[in-house]
């Protein structure tokens, strides 16, 4: 899995590649929680997701309130037909804001 | 049929998966049904590797077989753990918003899901789950 970040004002934007699962997932969410020290507004782009096991879903979902918490937004970007068919099974498309 | 003995710890996932993907890849395995099969198959194993023999470690047998005519594929997992049927765990809520879903229970959910028939046994000190999936989309 590969992880890039960038700033835009306010908004920070991880991109993801490649696959969150049980081994990568700690890594995501380490990089998610610096990001989430230092902005209101967290995109992440899931352009490069091909693969995201349940490890992932928790970390998505920490997030999302984390960020209802204080007030800012989390926002999924460019998920792929198979990530947004794992979304749908798990209800994920109703609670997450995807774009 | 193909058997593979793991110690069932994390860092074996990959080799896991790339025992369970060459079977498939052998047999024309769809790249959805593939990613649905892997999703199935990781929770499985990680299921071993933080409860079966927790604290301790041990060995998860994986066994698949590819079947002919319609083509399915059957993985079985056996360890030596303690007695545990994963599929007695009530399913997550998952038309609840956000705020009131809770964190865990989703792996196991989603082999239900995505797998067509999921079945548990305990025989001789042996948990046995054996997953079925069709190779047709």
């Amino acid at each position: 899995m590969e992880l890039i970040k960038h700033n835009e004002n306010e908004k920070v934007i991880i991109s993801a590649s490649g696959r969150i699962d049980t081994n990568t997932a700690p890594a995501f969410e380490a990089e998610i929680k610096e990001c989430i020290a230092e902005c209101s507004e967290l995109v992440l782009d899931f352009a490069g997701v091909e693969y995201i096991s349940s490890a992932g879903l928790r970390v998505l979902l920490t997030t999302h309130k984390t960020m209802l918490k204080k007030g800012g937004s989390l926002k999924t970007i460019n998920v792929g037909s198979e990530i947004m068919e794992i979304f749908d099974i798990t209800g994920f498309s109703a609670v997450l804001d995807i774009e | 049929m193909k058997q593979f003995d793991v110690q069932a710890i994390d860092q074996n996932l990959p080799q896991v998966l790339a025992f369970i993907d060459e079977q498939l890849d052998a047999a024309n395995c769809p790249k959805k049904i593939k990613v649905q099969i892997n999703l199935a198959v990781e929770e499985m194993f990680i299921n071993i590797a933080h409860y079966a023999y927790n604290p301790d470690t041990g060995t998860a047998t994986v066994r698949v077989d590819v079947l002919g005519d319609p083509p399915s594929v059957d993985i079985t997992f056996i360890d030596k753990g303690v007695s545990y049927d994963p599929l007695a765990k009530e399913d997550p809520n998952v038309k609840l918003p956000a705020r009131e879903r809770k964190i865990g229970g989703l792996g196991i959910f989603m082999v239900k899901k995505n797998m067509d028939d999921v079945q548990y046994e305990y025989i001789d000190g042996h948990n046995i789950l054996t997953m079925k999936k069709g190779l047709i989309v």
